[in-house]
């Protein structure tokens, strides 16, 4: 037995290593691995089993694509040039069936009738030009189709900001109690209570404000219209209140603990740190808050279609009716002719919501990821 | 100077705590208002039988088992779909791939998008391209059968709609599943997909679960994909294939309280329906909830 | 657990149930409970028959049967020309009117409103927006609240054709889904004004109507309807494809009949006869 204290650094007066130089060598170095050796296995099912996973994790990248592909190709259509279809029979030539069980006086009635003047109000193809897209009138099922997109984007506005100046309020304040100021079992109170607000389905908001909330309000505040954007907006907070919640408390939770402690430090009571520290610290969070807020409201369809009277009028007044674009959607979709000008309209409508929705979230996302970074980051 | 501050704290505070107490009020005003109106008309017969007498009378049985179809295929297409890209997301891919942020991005792009713009891409692709093609390829166009609304659609355009969720209920899931355990599989030579499969994924079945019930409470309550895709006022039959239209809990709250026969007369089964809506997305997020907080503690324990 | 999954995936994939005969029908709000009656009925007496029945207004059955999504169509109005162009060019047949029941459209008010009576060029001025204040026809002074309907009705585009003349609808109208939440709408609002199937009158009264300001003034009832004295009594069609055959041929034969006409009267439509 030999040892030595220069040969490997783990040698000690109990080692042992063979005498045999190889197999000494082996000893202290360890066994000859190849490059070979270390190269990754191949085995088929872990192969297999990554690219399955990696194909079908596309499929949500896919999709977005493809909402994109598929709502834009169906409201494309609109402008680009279409030849007029002139296809007209005769009414007089159609078939009829069942007129033997008719009465005698109802068939007369039915001579009369066919020659007589009355408009002939559906079916006519509109132009949807850019005039009347622009134009301050939605009568789709006319004469002459109106598609002016005007009222129900100034009724979505409508009912989104009413909403928000609704909602963002109260989240915003209420986010700060809970984070600032609020004693440990009011956290446990309101936790779930906004996680059940966030669970009611819209159509039950909708349906409760247009069987409840409507006539209440009207009893209330004692105006002409019981359905209009006020009461869609209001119900709208419901729906609104818990995201701006969320996410607003997040954002000033997110406040370091140096700031307010430093600053309750220096004297200042609990609220003069929520509100001069935290809350100014937390803004692009809580701007953030308040722009999917907005996003949400704006895409929100079933509470609209329930709630506010479905007029498509352009006025200043919030309490008058008004139709949102979500709503004309949801309303008019399942009448429409595919491959109708009107068809092509509310798909032009839908990728409208599509990408101001977008764009909001992009935004939002954006300032919460960057700004904030940025600010504590650098501090 | 010390009376203006008094007064500026006490708004600050009452401001707030008046918000928070608006909040809880409101929930309150609301559920009580549906709890009361609708318990009366909650029966045996309610949960049951179908409607009958122009919707005045009967139950509804044929929304309750629509919803429940709505909701199982929905499982069974969007689960596994997201459960793999969320494996996807944090077991192969690299943090800063583009591939990884562009999955990322989609995710969250998919989460801000309307509801009722997942209905229109449920008309414009699945019905219009997918099913319109399975008729050409089926029937050489003659039978219109799969090219219009069904469950089948329904069904997919809702998954699509509740995949964000899955993601990431399940990411969460797997993130919580320790380092040192899918170092101890790999030393023992275990293969990548090996450990996954056999370690990580059963450790997360947790916020599989829970990503799951979100999924399906989002989607039994969610009316405007489905308002033309499949849903349908009064079917006298349950669905029996993929092909057949369905009723639906909340698009019958819909129908019942805008354009049902004599809506007066059905305030009660509005309300009862309403109600029982209410209670399915209740118990399945506080389920989900309940189970979400388990998995947490579990990842402070270990 | 596998056992419970190999069920539920046979049940989805169930073969079609070849023996019975499904009839799909869609359309008309204002027709959905007739066509609901007609289709328990029918079913209860010739159970191999499935009828489903979907409402979602006149234009939704029309473009539906348009599609190709249903069997039979239910129109509170008659289909247009270019309607007719449209299912000529997809399936190269005009369709098939059938009159299946008879109808008056009420002018709905307010129980409260002492206003009873209003003449045809009234109802076209206070719908197009150029009479906005109930005194200016005889009632108290407070602004009229109008109420409409979806453009997908058949009672919409009815009323815009035969009351209107074609004019457009004033921009305040209130835009309701469906007949009864007109009802509902009026019913709640003491200065409301409405229209729609005189069957689904409760909670409101219907206005009396006449031609112009001379003629005797007619309230939509059914002797005024069948003797074609009320003025906006209007037909309830049926449209299908093709020339009636089969099974679709049976239970329209079974509709106009008298069983199906006596269901018409049970839902306070007025049979064609």
């Amino acid at each position: 037995m030999q040892t030595t204290a220069n040969e490997s650094g783990t040698a000690n007066a109990l080692t042992y290593r063979p005498e045999d130089p190889a197999a000494r060598a082996r000893s202290i170095n360890g066994p000859k691995i190849s490059k070979a050796d270390l190269r990754k296995r191949f085995r088929l099912s872990d192969f297999l089993a990554e690219k399955l996973i990696t194909t079908i994790a596309f499929v949500s990248l896919a999709v977005i694509v493809m909402i994109f592909v598929f709502i834009f190709r169906e409201a494309a259509p609109l402008f680009f040039e279409k030849e007029a279809v002139a296809v007209t029979g005769v009414a007089t030539e159609d078939e009829t069936y069942g007129d033997e069980f008719l009465s005698e006086n109802a068939r007369l009635r039915d001579e009369e009738r066919l020659g007589s003047i009355s408009a002939e109000t559906a079916g006519g193809e509109g132009e949807a030009s850019l005039a009347n897209l622009l134009s301050e009138s939605w009568q789709p099922v006319s004469l002459e189709p109106k598609y002016g997109l005007l009222p129900l984007a100034v009724g979505s506005f409508k009912v989104t900001l009413l909403a928000i100046l609704i909602a963002a309020p109260i989240a915003i304040l209420a986010a700060l109690f809970t984070s600032s100021f609020a004693p440990k079992w009011s956290k446990e109170i309101l936790k779930p209570v906004i996680e059940i607000l966030a669970g009611f389905p819209s159509v039950v908001i909708g349906f409760f404000a247009l069987v409840s909330l409507a006539s209440m309000m009207q009893d209330m505040l004692g105006y002409e219209y019981r359905l209009n954007a006020f009461v869609g907006g209001l119900a709208m907070s419901l729906a609104v209140i818990p995201i701006i919640f969320t996410v607003a408390e997040d954002a000033l939770v997110a406040v370091p603990r140096y700031m307010t402690e430093a600053s309750l430090a220096l004297g200042a009571t609990k609220w003069q740190t929520a509100l001069f520290v935290t809350l100014p610290a937390a803004t692009p969070g809580v701007f953030a808050a308040v722009l999917l807020g907005f996003g949400r409201a704006f895409g929100e369809t079933m509470i609209v279609l329930m709630a506010t009277g479905n007029a498509a009028l352009i006025s200043w007044s919030f309490v008058e009716p008004v139709r949102t674009m979500s709503a004309t959607i949801g309303a008019e979709m399942a009448e429409v002719v595919f491959g109708d000008t009107h068809y092509h309209v509310l798909f032009l409508l839908g990728s409208i919501l599509f990408i101001f929705t977008f764009t909001l979230n992009g935004i939002a996302e954006v300032f919460v990821r960057q700004k904030l970074l940025r600010r504590f980051r650098g501090s | 100077m010390n009376l203006r501050r008094i007064v500026l704290g006490s708004t600050v505070v009452g401001a707030s705590g008046l918000a928070v107490f608006s909040i809880v009020a409101v929930v309150i005003v609301v559920m009580s208002t549906i709890v009361m109106n609708g318990i009366g008309a909650l029966s045996w017969e309610f949960f049951t039988a179908a409607p009958k007498e122009g919707m005045t009378e009967g139950g509804i049985f044929p929304a309750i088992v629509g919803t429940a179809l709505l909701v199982i295929i929905m499982s069974i297409a969007g689960i596994p779909v997201g459960t793999i890209t969320a494996i996807y997301l944090s077991e192969y891919a690299s943090q800063k791939s583009p591939f990884a942020r562009g999955i990322r991005f989609a995710v969250n792009t998919l989460a801000g998008v309307p509801a009722i713009v997942f209905g229109l891409f449920g008309l414009g692709f699945f019905i219009q391209v997918v099913g319109s093609g399975m008729d050409q390829v089926l029937s050489g166009g003659a039978e219109l059968k799969w090219g219009q609304p069904n469950i089948l659609w329904a069904s997919l355009t809702m998954a699509i709609l509740t995949l964000p969720v899955v993601i990431v209920s399940v990411e969460e899931a797997i993130k919580t599943v320790p380092q040192d355990l899918r170092a101890a599989s790999l030393a023992l030579g275990a293969t990548k997909w090996q450990t996954i499969w056999r370690v990580v994924l059963p450790n997360s079945v947790t916020g599989i679960l829970t990503g799951g019930i979100l999924a399906v409470s989002r989607g039994a309550g969610e009316v405007a994909p489905i308002l033309f895709t499949g849903a349908a006022y009064f079917l006298p039959q349950l669905p029996t294939e993929l092909s057949d239209q369905f009723m639906e809990l909340g698009y019958h709250i819909y129908i019942m309280s805008t354009q049902s026969t004599n809506v007066e007369a059905t305030r009660g089964i509005q309300y009862a329906t309403t109600l029982v809506l209410l209670m399915l997305t209740f118990i399945l997020n506080f389920s989900a909830i309940f189970l979400r907080s388990r998995m947490r503690a579990r990842r402070i324990r270990l | 657990m596998n056992r419970l999954l190999i069920l539920l995936v046979g049940f989805l994939l169930t073969f079609p149930l070849g023996a019975a005969e499904k009839i799909t029908v869609k359309g008309s709000d204002t027709m959905v409970i007739l066509a609901q009656r007609w289709a328990e009925r029918y079913m209860a007496a010739h159970p191999d028959v499935t009828i489903q029945v979907t409402g979602g207004g006149s234009g939704t059955g029309i473009s539906a049967l348009i599609n190709g999504t249903t069997d039979i169509c239910n129109a509170s109005r008659p289909m247009k020309n270019s309607e007719r162009d449209k299912l000529k060019q997809r399936f190269g047949t005009r369709g098939v009117e059938i009159k299946c029941a008879q109808d008056g459209l009420a002018i709905y008010l307010n129980e409260a409103n002492p206003l009873n009576e209003l003449t045809l060029q009234q109802i076209k001025d206070i719908y197009t927006g150029k009479i906005t204040n109930w005194k200016d026809v005889g009632g108290p002074d407070e602004r009229i609240i109008l109420y409409s309907r979806e453009n997908n009705s058949g009672t919409y585009v009815y009323f815009k054709d035969n009351v209107l003349l074609g004019e457009d609808f004033a921009a305040a109208a209130q835009n309701m889904p469906g007949t009864a939440s007109v009802v509902n709408a009026v019913a709640k609002d003491k200065w409301g004004v409405g229209y729609g199937g005189a069957a689904y009158g409760k909670g409101i009264k219907f206005a009396k109507v006449k031609k112009d300001v001379d003629s005797p003034v007619y309230a939509p009832t059914k002797e005024n309807v069948a003797a074609g004295n009320y003025p906006l009594s209007r037909y309830l069609y049926l449209y299908v494809r093709n020339r009636p055959s089969g099974a679709l041929k049976e239970y329209i034969d079974w509709i106009l009949g008298d069983e199906g006409q006596k269901v018409v009267s049970e839902v306070e439509y007025f049979p064609i006869r």
